[in-house]
């Protein structure tokens, strides 16, 4: 084999990386930066969960516990499962899954990034500086009149973390539209092209909204003009109903591209086609449509009408379909396979079991009547967990092991690989479903003391998130360790279909050698070894 | 036990039937998850890449699956969201002659004032066996109050009134929490529900000695100049109160409104915003005069305007 360059080869300054227009390498920054934020993110949890191992408030005082679950929230949703999945695989894969030497508009890739530090740079600040305490959802007239702390700073923060969301989506919006390699028809793209495609087209439409409400907060806040708050004739439900049409969308740019990571891996080490190609399609645009029309069951206890919330929960169980579709499908695809057991799919099925439940719980709360009980409360917590942390980030540590051969063009050591999986997968559980039972016992979430008769659970949930702790550090050791020590990768390592691995691992800059492949046929061309079957 | 807490105590028919619904949901839930896990895993072991079996072709009845998974979850959907709904709206409507309580949340404790001027902070006493309505608002910023044990909550936010009613059927006393962040001591803005006994409630309700709630009101109503206008030998023109609550009132643009609590407060507050038909809006607004409990007692006052007086 002729040995090609590759994209991390070449000049090694630090400005060939700050400069970079290669989608790769601007996909290995956001690697990076989000990988920064997340532990800083879990800092602020860690706190919380060691303050919450007692029902006394002894290690946190009040304000700081505030302050400490609203960075966590802030961070972990802006500054690292927005942009997880999409801006670093998907940067690193689009262009290649779809035949193209890279995104449609590298300049704008690269700004999305510098837009994005920049972001995190107002939020550090504001954390810095002192804090905010508003929590992630920024409610009024709390956040706009009676907050003390840095607000103004968190929010811009956030306002500009949204533009390199929107570039972001613009970016592979337009890519799937027009650099699609000859022969890659619509209905031959990976399912991890066409989750991505939703989840951009979301970006696009339910940011700006983020971004204005933000603006209407801050010039209410700074200036009185009265938007929310009803001492100024505002309305602070106003608030709520804008937040959420963004924010229950972007809960769906969170889990659509983790279902698009699940498809690929699952399909690779069942050596299986995917069950029912299309019908997963066309469930990943349901979701990403109907999850725009769902948002008022943030609400139902909110003096929100009765009528609303009637018409909000029947909305709700409908976006579970397409949800339900995917997680059968996935199970059958399984279905006369040859199933391998390597890390990502372990990280995988993982997901889909807790996908499954976190789904399942969601019922519960799209139900008017249980809702009623149980919003607000722990169970909420652990359900939307179950949907994010269990389900998106699963997805994307075993995304990130699935493609590691592609990326660095090094092999990870697989026992670590498969027993982090295995720890995450267990540590998530002690620590959320404990969390169910607290919310059907009524422990309201955001507290830094409760009743003592919540504590037993409480203690099982903060062992778990001792646990879940070293499962997440671990990756870091065993993957740093791999990208000097670890074994060569081959240009196709796990024998899978897809363009990405018709090219070199690591590929050259230009993404395939000479010239572009071109596709002949659907994608998840998987054939069971027939020398193993049939007896 | 200490420490130690599975079952949250029911103290409602509304809880029990509430609990009903969720173990249903529990159960259902339960069948589907096992049911996938089961399948998920029993493929796992079988078509494990190192077993010998049978692995050509996919399974030939893909559509009717694919059919039959769409259309199985979306009617048992179908009736979860309607039993859901059902009980949902129940909340909605409390029995007429409910006994009213108004709670006013503020940073970080609960102003409680019954009916007959009983007030108290953080505790809220209810007979047991007899329907009663929640009115709720907010000095400040949004908070929520939730009752575990009735298995209700609602949001009390600043500038409206928000309502939930229940019946309480067993006495005891359960958890009163804060639902909604609402600050530095937030975790703090606890209480307790005490459900008491009929009798014992009324002793209860009946200790010291306190005006009611719409003789404080009628009192304000003098103090403020409200008697100036509104009063029965007024000077100047302005729509009289006797008996207007809970009824249609025809506004100056031609729509009309009902009498509630919410007309009777915007009305203070924002006059101009629905003036009656017939009169000029000279109203002044009172707003920054006086506190979310004041205006509940000029609430229960001009409630008490159209009550005909018991023998």
């Amino acid at each position: 084999m002729t040995v090609t360059p590759s994209y991390l080869g070449g000049v090694r300054r630090l400005r060939d990386w700050l400069l970079t227009r290669d989608h790769k390498r601007i996909a290995i920054l956001y690697l990076v930066s989000i990988t920064v934020f997340f532990f800083v993110g879990a800092l602020a949890i860690a706190l919380v969960r060691l303050e919450l191992f007692t029902p006394e408030g002894d290690v946190l005082t009040a304000e700081t516990y505030n302050k400490a679950f609203s960075v966590h929230g802030i961070l972990m949703v802006w500054f690292f499962l927005i942009p997880s999945i999409p801006a670093t695989l998907g940067n690193f894969l689009i262009p290649l899954m779809i035949g193209a030497r890279d995104l449609a508009f590298p300049r704008l890739n690269l700004l999305s990034w510098y837009i994005y530090t920049l972001g995190g740079a107002f939020t550090l600040y504001a954390l810095l500086a002192g804090g905010v305490d508003t929590g992630w959802t920024f409610y009024t007239p709390y956040s706009t009149f009676f907050s003390n702390s840095h607000v103004f700073a968190a929010a811009a923060g956030v306002f500009v973390v949204g533009f390199s969301s929107i570039l972001t989506g613009l970016n592979i919006v337009v890519t799937v539209h027009t650099l699609r390699t000859r022969g890659m028809h619509w209905f031959r793209l990976p399912l991890f092209v066409w989750a991505l495609y939703a989840t951009s087209a979301i970006l696009l439409l339910a940011t700006p909204v983020l971004a204005m409400t933000l603006v209407l907060m801050a010039s209410e806040r700074l200036f009185g003009v009265g938007i929310f708050d009803p001492a100024l004739g505002g309305d602070p439900l106003l608030f709520q109903h804008l937040f959420w049409f963004y924010s229950h969308p972007a809960v769906y740019i969170m889990i659509l591209p983790a279902m698009g990571v699940a498809s690929e891996v699952i399909t690779c080490f069942s050596r299986n086609p995917i069950f029912g190609y299309r019908m997963m399609a066309y469930a990943i645009l349901a979701i990403a449509l109907i999850g725009f029309m769902v948002w008022g069951h943030h609400m139902f206890t909110s003096g929100q009408s009765m009528y609303a919330g009637m018409v909000f929960s029947l909305l709700s169980f409908l976006v579970a379909i397409p949800s339900a579709i995917k997680v059968f499908n996935w199970t059958a695809t399984l279905y006369r396979g040859e199933i391998h057991f390597d890390a990502p799919m372990i990280y995988a099925l993982g997901f889909v079991g807790l996908f499954l439940i976190g789904g399942l719980t969601g019922l519960f709360l799209a139900a008017l009547a249980l809702d009623v009980h149980l919003t607000d409360t722990y169970f909420v917590i652990s359900h939307f967990h179950y949907i994010m942390v269990g389900g998106s980030v699963m997805a994307y540590i075993g995304g990130i092991h699935f493609w590691w051969p592609k990326i660095t063009g090094r092999r990870y050591p697989e026992f670590w690989a498969r027993f982090a999986a295995l720890l995450m997968f267990f540590g998530f559980n002690l620590t959320f479903f404990p969390q169910y039972i607290l919310g059907y016992l009524g422990m309201p979430r955001r507290v830094h003391e409760y009743a003592p008769e919540f504590s037993v659970l409480n203690v099982l949930s903060s062992a778990g998130a001792s646990l879940l702790a070293v499962a997440y550090i671990l990756p870091l050791f065993y993957l740093g360790w791999s990208l000097r020590k670890g074994r060569r990768a081959t240009a196709n390592p796990w024998n899978a279909t897809g363009l990405e691995w018709r090219t070199s691992s690591p590929p050259p800059p230009l993404n395939f050698a000479e010239q572009l492949p071109e596709v002949s046929e659907g994608p998840y061309a998987y054939d069971p070894d027939p020398q193993r079957g049939h007896l | 036990m200490k420490g130690w807490n599975w079952f949250p105590a029911g103290a409602s028919h509304w809880a029990g039937g509430y609990d009903t619904l969720f173990f249903f949901m529990l159960a259902l839930s339960g069948i589907a998850a096992v049911a996938v896990i089961t399948t998920a895993v029993g493929f796992m072991f079988r078509y494990h890449h190192r077993r010998r079996v049978h692995r050509l072709g996919t399974a030939s009845f893909q559509r009717i699956l694919e059919y039959s998974w769409i259309g199985i979850p979306l009617l048992l959907f179908i009736v979860v969201f309607l039993w859901a709904a059902n009980l949902y709206a129940d909340l909605f409507f409390p029995p007429a002659g409910a006994m009213p309580v108004y709670i006013t949340g503020k940073q970080w404790m609960w102003k409680i004032q019954h009916a007959n001027g009983r007030r108290e902070y953080d505790e809220l006493h209810v007979p047991a066996g007899r329907p009663v309505v929640l009115v709720l608002t907010s000095e400040d910023v949004i908070h929520s109050l939730s009752l575990p044990a009735l298995r209700i909550k609602r949001d009390v936010v600043p500038g409206r009134y928000t309502k939930i009613w229940f019946q309480a059927d067993r006495p005891g006393s359960y958890h009163l929490f804060c639902a909604e962040y609402c600050g530095a001591s937030h975790a703090r803005m606890t209480g307790r529900l005490v459900v008491l006994p009929p009798d014992r409630f009324a002793a209860w309700l009946g200790e010291g000695e306190i005006p009611s709630l719409a003789r404080a009101g009628e009192a304000l109503f003098r103090q403020h100049g409200c008697s100036g206008c509104h009063g029965a030998n007024a000077s100047v023109r302005a729509p009289p109160l006797e008996g207007v609550f809970g009824k249609p009132v025809a506004l100056s643009d031609g729509t009309t409104v009902v009498a509630d609590e919410r007309y009777i407060r915007d009305s203070i507050l924002l006059p101009r915003k629905e003036v009656v038909g017939g009169y000029e809006p000279i109203m002044p607004s009172f707003r920054g005069q006086l506190s979310e409990a004041e205006i509940f007692k000029l609430i229960a006052y001009v409630k008490s305007l159209g009550e005909v007086p018991t023998p």
